[in-house]
């Protein structure tokens, strides 16, 4: 029933009550219901985002720094920006998020969609096997960092021991070079979420009629034909809804990558998240921080957007 | 809608198609437990055992990984060994075979409290006040409600670092930096964006025909609340609790951030075991085994539930 339908029969219900009932609800009325619950919510939320966002901001035209509070806070202008913008080093942090970000998208869609269409075949026990798949996600982030560390060591590791029973590559320095080390956190990203995908693609089979497929027999449509024009179209909504949660939390990554790799070797595996703490926590640069922090805001806030547009696209 | 009639919408899988889709998911789902298998048995093994090459994956288990994770110890000698008389408890006579005597307690149970607290503390006031704030959405008219609601999703999107910067320096004026307080109050702030969502969703679901037939008979429109919804919204609440306490428990940026000694949680202590008496991976496994379980608990227990969860209920089977 949708919303609509339920107000008029709230109406109706009003219009129906009688008086002494009406005075009851008067007693405290629907409009300070709702500010009386809704208020407080509002609050903690200004209070421990909006005013530290602006906070934020205001810092990014500082030269504040956090370890030496009695110093002089001088406005800088755009100054830190500037210097932001400019750096090649940034350029770098951006572009390791950005071969994170894609190929961990990448291979968690094909991977996920795949084990989605398999266990929507329906075999026996599909359940139980689909709940073990799902574990990982659910673990904290940096632990999942820290335990691979020992997973990837490269002597005596079970990563490195296992792919060598398959191809002689010898001992796999997974976090130490510089070659595999961007590698090593797509990997670990990608076993921990795949089930993320693979969980949304399944709600997206689920939600096609079976009729489809029936119609579609009847044209004599081959399996190829079936998904290309039934399957897919239907559950890209779901597809690119995994990808927009999923693409945000990569882009602000930070825990699991900080315990396995802490940016290394060199600053291979430095994300923008990563710098950004260095910046704040080591350097306590502060007011640059602050902008680099607002750059990435801006930079999600803006892709998050653009995407959402492509999204409701596809849904209509 | 009607998942168990379209779950097998896929045609007519034959028996054969069905054996191979069988055999690649629980394929893909046993080496996806490696990992988790291999910490857990890394757990129980003993220090050199568990750096052995090639790696064992049969050894003889021993305690010493737990006892590691929850003593702090120093290294003696044989004579002052000899000079204590025989060890009291099977923890000490283990210990003592490696030349060490366990000095105290470590760090970890207390850490381990810490995220029990936390996590529970910034639960309760999320879902307390998400549940206030869902049923205010769902049920009343709010000015600019749209707009509200997507400002509360949006604090979701800021970076945790981002965020820490202006948390630390207001913190530090307050006097919440370390406290349980502040962890609990950032937490619940990072979760009432989803409990809100989640909660919202709960209570579309209930119809509003309740209530009004509650309001008719002479409740007012709080007790049609506490009386008729809240108890409806059961499972919903149960379900939005548990995600809101693994978020806590698995928070790793704030807690790093914001604590150093008196509140920080598990998750930046376990890392920290490795540095303690050079690589003790038993210890460190055995630390994130014991994090670990409650969680994958939950998850076995919530598994209908998570794929609302996990979409701040923009999907919901």
């Amino acid at each position: 029933m949708s919303g609509g339908a339920m107000e008029s029969v709230a109406d109706a219900a009003a219009r129906a009550t009688p008086k002494r009932v009406a005075g009851r609800l008067r007693g405290l009325s629907d409009r300070a219901i709702a500010w009386l619950f809704i208020s407080p919510t509002i609050v903690l939320l200004l209070a421990i985002n909006i005013f530290p966002l602006l906070w934020t901001v205001y810092l990014s035209f500082t030269n504040y720094r956090a370890n030496q509070p009695g110093r002089e806070v001088k406005w800088i202008g755009t100054r830190n920006y500037e210097r932001l913008l400019g750096s090649e080093d940034v350029w770098g942090y951006m572009q390791a998020t950005a071969h994170f970000l894609v190929w961990t998208m990448v291979l968690q869609v094909i991977i996920g969609l795949g084990l989605a269409l398999l266990i929507n075949r329906g075999f026996r026990t599909s359940g139980f096997w689909t709940t073990v798949i799902l574990i990982p996600m659910m673990l904290s982030p940096a632990v999942v960092g820290t335990f691979w560390t020992y997973l990837y060591q490269p002597q005596t590791g079970i990563f490195s021991y296992i792919i060598n029973t398959f191809v002689e590559v010898g001992a796999l320095n997974m976090i130490g070079s510089v070659s595999l080390a961007p590698w090593a956190i797509v990997i670990v990203d990608t076993w921990m979420w795949t089930p993320y995908i693979m969980l949304l693609c399944l709600a997206g089979l689920r939600s096609i009629p079976p009729y489809l497929y029936e119609a579609a027999e009847i044209d004599r449509a081959n399996a190829l034909q079936k998904f290309w024009y039934i399957t897919l179209p239907r559950i890209l909504p779901f597809l690119m809804l995994a990808v927009l949660f999923r693409g945000i939390e990569n882009f602000k990554m930070f825990d699991m990558v900080v315990e396995l790799t802490s940016g290394g070797p060199g600053s291979t595996t430095e994300l923008a998240s990563i710098n950004l703490k260095r910046e704040a926590f080591e350097k306590w640069r502060t007011g640059y921080a602050s902008a680099f922090a607002v750059i990435l805001f801006v930079t999600v806030f803006g892709l998050a957007s653009i995407y959402v547009k492509a999204l409701n696209r596809v849904r209509s | 809608m009607s998942a168990r009639s379209t779950a097998y919408s896929v045609g007519e899988s034959s028996t054969w198609t069905k054996w191979i889709a069988a055999v690649l998911v629980i394929g893909y789902a046993l080496v996806a437990m490696i990992p988790l298998v291999w910490i857990g048995m890394t757990g129980f093994k003993s220090p050199p055992d568990s750096i052995a090459y090639p790696p064992k994956v049969f050894f003889e288990p021993t305690l010493e990984g737990y006892v590691n994770l929850f003593t702090t110890r120093s290294r003696q000698t044989d004579e002052y060994i000899e000079s204590l008389g025989p060890p009291e408890t099977w923890y000490d006579e283990l210990v003592r075979e490696r030349n060490m005597v366990i000095t105290g307690p470590s760090r970890f149970a207390d850490r381990y409290k810490n995220s029990i607290v936390i996590g529970f503390g910034s639960t309760f006031l999320a879902v307390f006040l998400g549940t206030l704030a869902a049923y205010g959405f769902s049920r009343f008219k709010v000015p600019l409600k749209d707009d509200l609601l997507f400002f509360i999703l949006s604090t979701r999107m800021m970076p945790p670092i981002a965020v820490a910067i202006p948390i630390f320096l207001m913190y530090r004026e307050l006097g919440l930096s370390d406290t349980a307080l502040g962890m609990i109050l950032l937490y619940t702030a990072v979760n009432l964006s989803l409990a809100v969502w989640l909660l919202k969703g709960f209570v579309d679901e209930i119809p509003r025909e309740y209530e009004e037939a509650a309001v008719v008979d002479g409740y007012t429109r709080f007790q049609a609340f506490y009386k008729v919804v809240l108890p409806q919204m059961r499972s919903g609440i149960a379900a939005t609790a548990i995600f809101c306490l693994i978020f806590a428990w698995n928070e790793y940026a704030f807690a790093l951030l914001l604590t150093s000694g008196e509140a920080q949680t598990a998750p930046p202590f376990i890392p920290i075991i490795i540095g303690e008496g050079g690589l003790d991976w038993p210890a460190v496994a055995a630390g994130t085994t014991v994090f670990l379980l409650p969680v994958v608990i939950f998850t076995v227990l919530l598994r209908n539930q998570l794929l609302r969860g996990i979409t701040f209920g923009a999907i919901r089977k």
